[in-house]
Order: structure tokens, then C-alpha cells, then sequence
């Protein structure tokens, strides 16, 4: 089983890819994919760049996006839709920064898609959502 | 009145115009209570939506919409990118197969284009968000008759006008929280602007 893969939504193209470099840093064996900004790499967020960037994440076990605020989660939505995939998930809720690194290291170390969201949910929700 | 390709092409071509000539305004009302970028992400998205429709030959209203849902979401930045990118893939998926495209059919459409926005935006409304512009539109499209446009026009400007009252709790201006009220909703003017123009276009078919 291919480990999960990570996509990175930001509306800045620096955060997703600072994002990705300090995940490098600890994780080699994970396809961590960045998706900030828009197609022309300004501010904001893009369905189809970040359909693409799920198409490079994924090498069979499954996808997971993680995006900053407003409209990335919507953007997020769309692309997941768009890419048309079983296993692909948004992780909403869940901290860009705190929540991809958590991700990461534990696609790493081959959890499962599911397993992974249950971790991220009891890191970053607990209490919050009650 | 009746919708073919010509007047689903004319719509986007005159929301284009509208959305050209009142960038700078849309920016204003989205500096007062959101990021400021309306203005030119709905500037950019409309002028490549245009170009697109504009450009091509089509069989179908449903073809043009399909390509207007797909240019506005990958070319608007902003949240309005995929909300006003699901309205038209709605709008497109229930105007499929109809030719030409009846009131009821539009009507239909603008409903499941509300849907779609609610649904995606996780909005209801009262937030003041555009979807106070939808709801009434969408309502008046459903119970009207021999609709008017002037009717149709009236509703949408009537319902962006009231977004000024309202405290957002949706989109970013929600963290202003009270300092949000006194301002016409960006999204809610935008869509006042396609519906305009919608309505221009209808009064010509007439």
C-alpha cells in the first residue's frame, strides 16, 4: 500500500511552499504537493491547480488537503469533486502548518488515510467541537 | 422570454460590461468589510469568461454556461471563484438537453444555482453574502409568471440594498462582526450585476 499524500492549499504561494520545505526537513517518503495562489500566482486559490496538485499527491493511498482560510476550503471542495477520486479527503478545520506536518510524518510512517484523519481530528478539534 | 446560445453568450458579454465599469466600486465595498480583491477578481474572471464565450460556437445554453463555470473558477481568486463557478455548472446541468431554455427552465436553474452556492459556501441567508440576492431572485423567478424584467431587476437591486443592514457571519467580513453593518455586501453587488444584466438581455427578447 502507496502512502497518503499531502496537498498543501494556501492563497499565498510562499506559505504553501515554506509550508512544504519545513515538512521536508523530517519527511522524505511522502509526495507532499503545494497548491498556493492563483493560476497567476497571486493571492487567492485555484479548483483546477489544486485538482492537478491531488493528480501529482496521489500514488495509491489516497489524498489529503489541507488549506489556510476562506475560500481555499471551498476551492478545496470543488477540486476534490472535480478530481473525482474515492480516496481524497479535505481535513477541515485542521492548522495549515501544525496540522500538514502532523500529517505528513504520519503518512510516513504508512497510516492510512483514515487513521490519519482520526489522528488530526483528536490533535487539533478536540473540545472545540462539542 | 426564451434563452438560446445567443442570449446566454449576450448575458455574460453585458455582466462583463457591468462588472468593467463598477471594478473600482466593488473594490471599495470589498476594502470597507472584506480583502478588497471583488474587484478585480470578478474583473478578471468576466473579462476571460467573456473572451471564452464570446469566441466560441455553440449548440447549446448549457455549453456556454459549462464554459463560463469553468473559466470563473480557475480565473476569480477569491471565494467568488468557486461559488459563482457552481452557479453556472448548476445552472448548466439543469439547462441541459433544454432547447431553447423557457422561464421555467431558467427559473429551475437559478434555484439549483442557489442551491449549489449554499451548499458549497455552507451559507444560508441573512449573512450577508450573495446569496441574499439569489434567494429573492430565485423565489420571484419560481412563483413569477410571464415574469418582467424590469420585476426581476427591482428584486435583485432591492435585496443587494438590504445586505447594508446586515451583520455578516459568513465570508470574511464576519470577523468584523458589528463594524460589518452599514455596508452593502461586495458579493451581494456583483450578483446584482449579473441579474442586471440578465434582465437587460431579457428586455430585449421581449
Amino acid at each position: 500500500m502507496a502512502n497518503v499524500g499531502i496537498v498543501l492549499i494556501s492563497h499565498s504561494p510562499k506559505v504553501a511552499e515554506g509550508v512544504k520545505d519545513i515538512i521536508s526537513e523530517a519527511v522524505s517518503n511522502v509526495k507532499v504537493i503545494p497548491a498556493g495562489g492563483t493560476e497567476e500566482g497571486g493571492i487567492g486559490t485555484s479548483a483546477p491547480q489544486i485538482q492537478q496538485a491531488i493528480e501529482e499527491a496521489d500514488s495509491g493511498g489516497g489524498v489529503l488537503l489541507l488549506y489556510d482560510i476562506g475560500s481555499a476550503g471551498m476551492n478545496a471542495e470543488m477540486a476534490v469533486e472535480l478530481a473525482d477520486k474515492k480516496d481524497c479527503y479535505v481535513a477541515d478545520d485542521i492548522p495549515l502548518v501544525e496540522g500538514g506536518y502532523v500529517a505528513a510524518v504520519e503518512a510516513g510512517m504508512e497510516r492510512s488515510l483514515d487513521e490519519i484523519l482520526t489522528s488530526l481530528r483528536s490533535s487539533f478539534l478536540s473540545g472545540s467541537k462539542e | 422570454m426564451e434563452m438560446k446560445t445567443e442570449q446566454a453568450v449576450a448575458w455574460i458579454e453585458k455582466a462583463n460590461a457591468l462588472i468593467q465599469s463598477n471594478k473600482e466600486y466593488l473594490t471599495e465595498l470589498d476594502q470597507a468589510i472584506g480583502d478588497g480583491d471583488h474587484g478585480l477578481n470578478m474583473s478578471r474572471g468576466f473579462q476571460e469568461a467573456e473572451a471564452k464565450v464570446s469566441g466560441t460556437d455553440y449548440d447549446t445554453v448549457a455549453d456556454v454556461f459549462k464554459d463560463v463555470a469553468t473559466v470563473l473558477m480557475s480565473k476569480i481568486g477569491g471565494a467568488s471563484g468557486p461559488l459563482y463557478g457552481t452557479a453556472f455548472l448548476k445552472m448548466s446541468m439543469t439547462v441541459k438537453d433544454k432547447d431553447p431554455v423557457t422561464e421555467a427552465n431558467l427559473a429551475d436553474a437559478v434555484e439549483a444555482a442557489l442551491n449549489g452556492m449554499k451548499q458549497r459556501g455552507k451559507a444560508e441567508q441573512g449573512e450577508k453574502t450573495m446569496i441574499d440576492v439569489w434567494h429573492p431572485v430565485a423565489d420571484f423567478l419560481k412563483n413569477g409568471q410571464n415574469v418582467q424584467a424590469d420585476k426581476l431587476e427591482e428584486t435583485a437591486e432591492r435585496a443587494m440594498n438590504e445586505t447594508k443592514d446586515i451583520v455578516a457571519t459568513k465570508g470574511r467580513a464576519a470577523y468584523l462582526q458589528e463594524r460589518s453593518k452599514g455596508h452593502v455586501d461586495p458579493g451581494s453587488t456583483s450578483s446584482f450585476y449579473l441579474f442586471q444584466a440578465l434582465a437587460d438581455v431579457w428586455k430585449k427578447g421581449e
